[in-house]
């Protein structure tokens, strides 16, 4: 099978990053109850490019997205995931982070008694290895707050705590503007936002590609986010690995046709 | 493995009823049932409890609570009976079978304008007054303390700053038997802190009055050298419309045992009950609730938070909430978390509800006793946050929860640093695995 970014539309110049992903099978659970959940996925995802993964519920989306950031629930039973040529299956949680790997989460955890400036603070200075400069730091953070139109009063609230689905998205997105990462994985960033909200995320994201060469991994179940962001890729997941691949115009139609088609397909290849 | 050994109990009047309405464990809540308890007579007319058709009626209530200001209307206590079987009778009968003696903390106060401390003879009425106490324990230490030391806060003074009682151990062997009666007048609007050190074995009775309309903030640190043996039972009686905060920072000693009371003199009370222990290696740390509302329109929120860390660390948790027939109106939810950060500790955790009106706002309660929450360590980290540092945060944290309710921000900071200062003795932290449950 070979990848669409074999011969990438964006300009691969040295210095941005490749995440690949090379026939990767990943389980969850243990012993008998072990289920496999990928089945051999493969995808590059270069800086600078946006890669739409899309597919029903419970094609295994989101374990893709959880495998590649290191979750402990998810065991990888075969294949390879690197980063700029660096095995990332073997480092830590934090090491992946460190090492340019964000995942905006669906479902982002609240960490009482740890406020959210507290927080972006200590991870910024684990990503850089140093401690932002205070005065630019909260310049930078309040910056990006207002252009996410988040109030200043969040920044002394608990991380997630009380949050609304909306302004839990929102956090996300700051960090992954603050931690400037080189691939970052999106995952269901969409899912509860009103269009407002998922506007002002999107622009986000916009703002973070315009910024820096960020290869994004946009993994959604609906086509309407990606009418704020521009996917130069768009890849059907289904039953735990890609099925079909194309451009933009691939997004057109599965928002026509949806993804019957390619659930039947999948399991006649699955017998086969 | 997180959120284990959940040990939840609940009781209400009418099984069937509570049984569609509560689930034991994590997130419990419920609104108000549509079906009238049991014995209520005909539904919507009937106020509960008030019985139309004669005879003893089968409300299946709840036994009240014995209380006393006679030692010895209390059986001298064995270690099976509810009220102490959790508690390492050795240790605590240097208390129950102390002797009468003059011995007293030493009193460093702070009495801001507005504030008049003083004492009353044993014979006073305002002692006479006050919640009797419910175990021998606080029954002895009436009948031993000789009176009572009384703060007085001014009909609508509002403080510019806390009371400050520090109460210290002088190291004494013989036990302090101590009394202290906080009044606080209408609409007046305080902050006391009793802020215990030092080494002794103290049993003590603390009461609030607390006017109508009256805002009391009460806090109560426990911060005693090793070897203190401490064992308080506080009373709060709320007036209309008054608002209570208690925090309650249990952190030295070898073993504490504080049961903290409330009860309603009016409707519009509000109360929150918040609680942080720390227990290291053979710490016992105790804390009994008992919330009884028989007022309508009265509010209770109850956050204990505590973590454990190393052999025979031992805590305690009794949460009791009770909703009487007459207290329409009550909101009342209670949570205990217990953080488990080393093998070998123990933490027990008993939430009882019992609910003799249907006609409340709501009432529940949620309990966990655990490891880490895996899930935040795994959100932290995929930030670049190493595991260690991870894990200081959670716990930081997960007691600045609590702490941040003080509003004291001097005090705040104090408790923030004596918790680092235990968590940086904590060897294993950084040599527990990310595991998710």
């Amino acid at each position: 099978m070979t990848s669409p970014t074999a011969t990438p539309t964006s300009t691969g110049t040295a210095g941005t990053s490749v995440l690949e992903i090379r026939d990767l099978h990943v389980t969850v659970g243990e012993g008998d109850e072990a289920k496999e959940i990928l089945r051999g996925v493969d995808l590059t995802v270069r800086g600078g490019e946006t890669h739409a993964i899309m597919g029903p519920n419970g094609s295994g989306k989101s374990t893709l997205a959880y495998s590649i950031a290191g979750h402990p629930k998810y065991t990888i039973t075969g294949g390879t995931v690197t980063l700029d040529g660096e095995d990332v299956l073997t480092m830590t949680v934090d090491e992946r982070a460190r090492a340019g790997l964000f995942l905006a989460m669906q479902y982002p955890v609240e960490v009482p008694g740890v406020s959210v400036s507290n927080f972006l603070r200590t991870a910024a200075t684990a990503i850089t290895g140093e401690a932002p400069k205070l005065r630019t730091w909260v310049k930078d953070v309040r910056t990006e707050m207002e252009a996410l139109e988040m109030d200043s009063v969040f920044a002394e609230r608990n991380v997630n705590e009380g949050f609304s689905g909306g302004e839990k998205k929102r956090h996300e997105i700051l960090q992954m503007r603050l931690l400037k990462p080189r691939i970052a994985i999106l995952d269901e960033t969409d899912s509860g936002l009103d269009v407002d909200a998922l506007r002002v995320v999107s622009e986000g994201v916009n703002r973070a590609k315009a910024d820096s060469p960020v290869g994004v991994l946009l993994i959604t179940h609906y086509t309407r986010i990606l009418r704020y962001i521009k996917p130069d890729y768009v890849h059907v997941f289904v039953n735990g690995r890609i099925v079909e691949e194309g451009g933009s115009e691939l997004a057109d139609k599965l928002e026509n046709e949806g993804y019957a088609a390619y659930v039947k397909d999948s399991k006649e290849t699955a017998k086969a | 493995m997180s959120a284990s050994d959940d040990q939840t109990t609940l009781t209400t009047d009418t099984a069937a009823l509570a049984g569609e309405l509560f689930a034991p464990g994590v997130g419990a809540q419920a609104g108000p049932p549509t079906t009238p308890a049991a014995g209520t007579g005909t539904a919507g007319d009937v106020s509960p409890g008030a019985h139309s058709h004669g005879g003893p009626a089968p409300t299946g209530s709840p036994a009240e609570r014995f209380t006393s200001t006679d030692p010895d209307a209390f059986a001298v206590p064995t270690g099976r009976e509810e009220e102490w079987r959790f508690t390492p009778m050795r240790r605590v009968r240097q208390l129950l079978n102390g002797a009468p003696s003059d011995a007293h903390l030493r009193w460093d106060t702070d009495l801001p304008e507005g504030v008049e401390l003083t004492s009353v003879e044993a014979d006073d009425p305002l002692l006479k007054g006050l919640p009797e106490p419910v175990d021998r324990l606080a029954a002895l230490t009436r009948q031993r303390s000789n009176g009572a030391a009384v703060v007085r806060i001014a009909t609508e003074a509002v403080l510019d700053r806390p009371v400050t009682l520090g109460l210290s151990g002088t190291g004494s062997q013989d036990v302090v038997w101590g009394q202290l009666v906080v009044e606080v007048g209408a609409f007046a609007k305080a902050t006391v802190v009793l802020d215990h050190s030092g080494l002794a074995k103290y049993a003590g009775t603390v009461s609030f009055l607390i006017g109508d309309g009256a805002q009391l903030t009460v806090v109560s640190v426990q911060d005693w050298a090793a070897g203190t043996v401490h064992g308080t039972q506080f009373d709060a009686v709320v007036g209309r419309d008054a608002t209570l905060k208690q925090v309650v920072v249990t952190l030295g000693g070898d073993l504490v045992r504080l049961v903290s009371n409330v009860q309603y003199a009016g409707p519009g009370g509000s109360v929150d009950l918040f609680g942080l222990y720390f227990a290291d290696e053979t710490q016992h740390q105790e804390h009994r609730l008992w919330v009884d509302h028989a007022t309508p329109h009265c509010r209770s929120n109850v956050v204990y938070k505590g973590a454990l860390q190393g052999e025979n660390a031992r805590t305690v948790w009794i949460g009791d909430v009770r909703i009487r027939p007459a207290a329409i109106g009550t909101d009342t939810y209670e949570l205990n978390r217990n953080l488990v950060l080393t093998d070998g500790a123990r933490a027990d955790s008993v939430p009882n509800l019992e609910i003799e009106t249907g006609e409340i706002i709501g009432a529940g309660h949620a309990s966990a006793t655990g490891r880490f929450d895996d899930e935040q360590l795994f959100y932290l980290c995929s930030r670049g946050i190493d595991a260690e540092t991870a894990r200081r945060l959670v716990v930081r944290g997960f007691f600045a929860d609590v702490v941040q309710h003080i509003g004291v921000p001097a005090l705040q900071e104090r408790l923030m640093t004596a918790i680092e200062r235990r968590l940086g003795a904590l060897p294993e932290l950084d040599e527990q695995p990310v595991e998710v449950a």
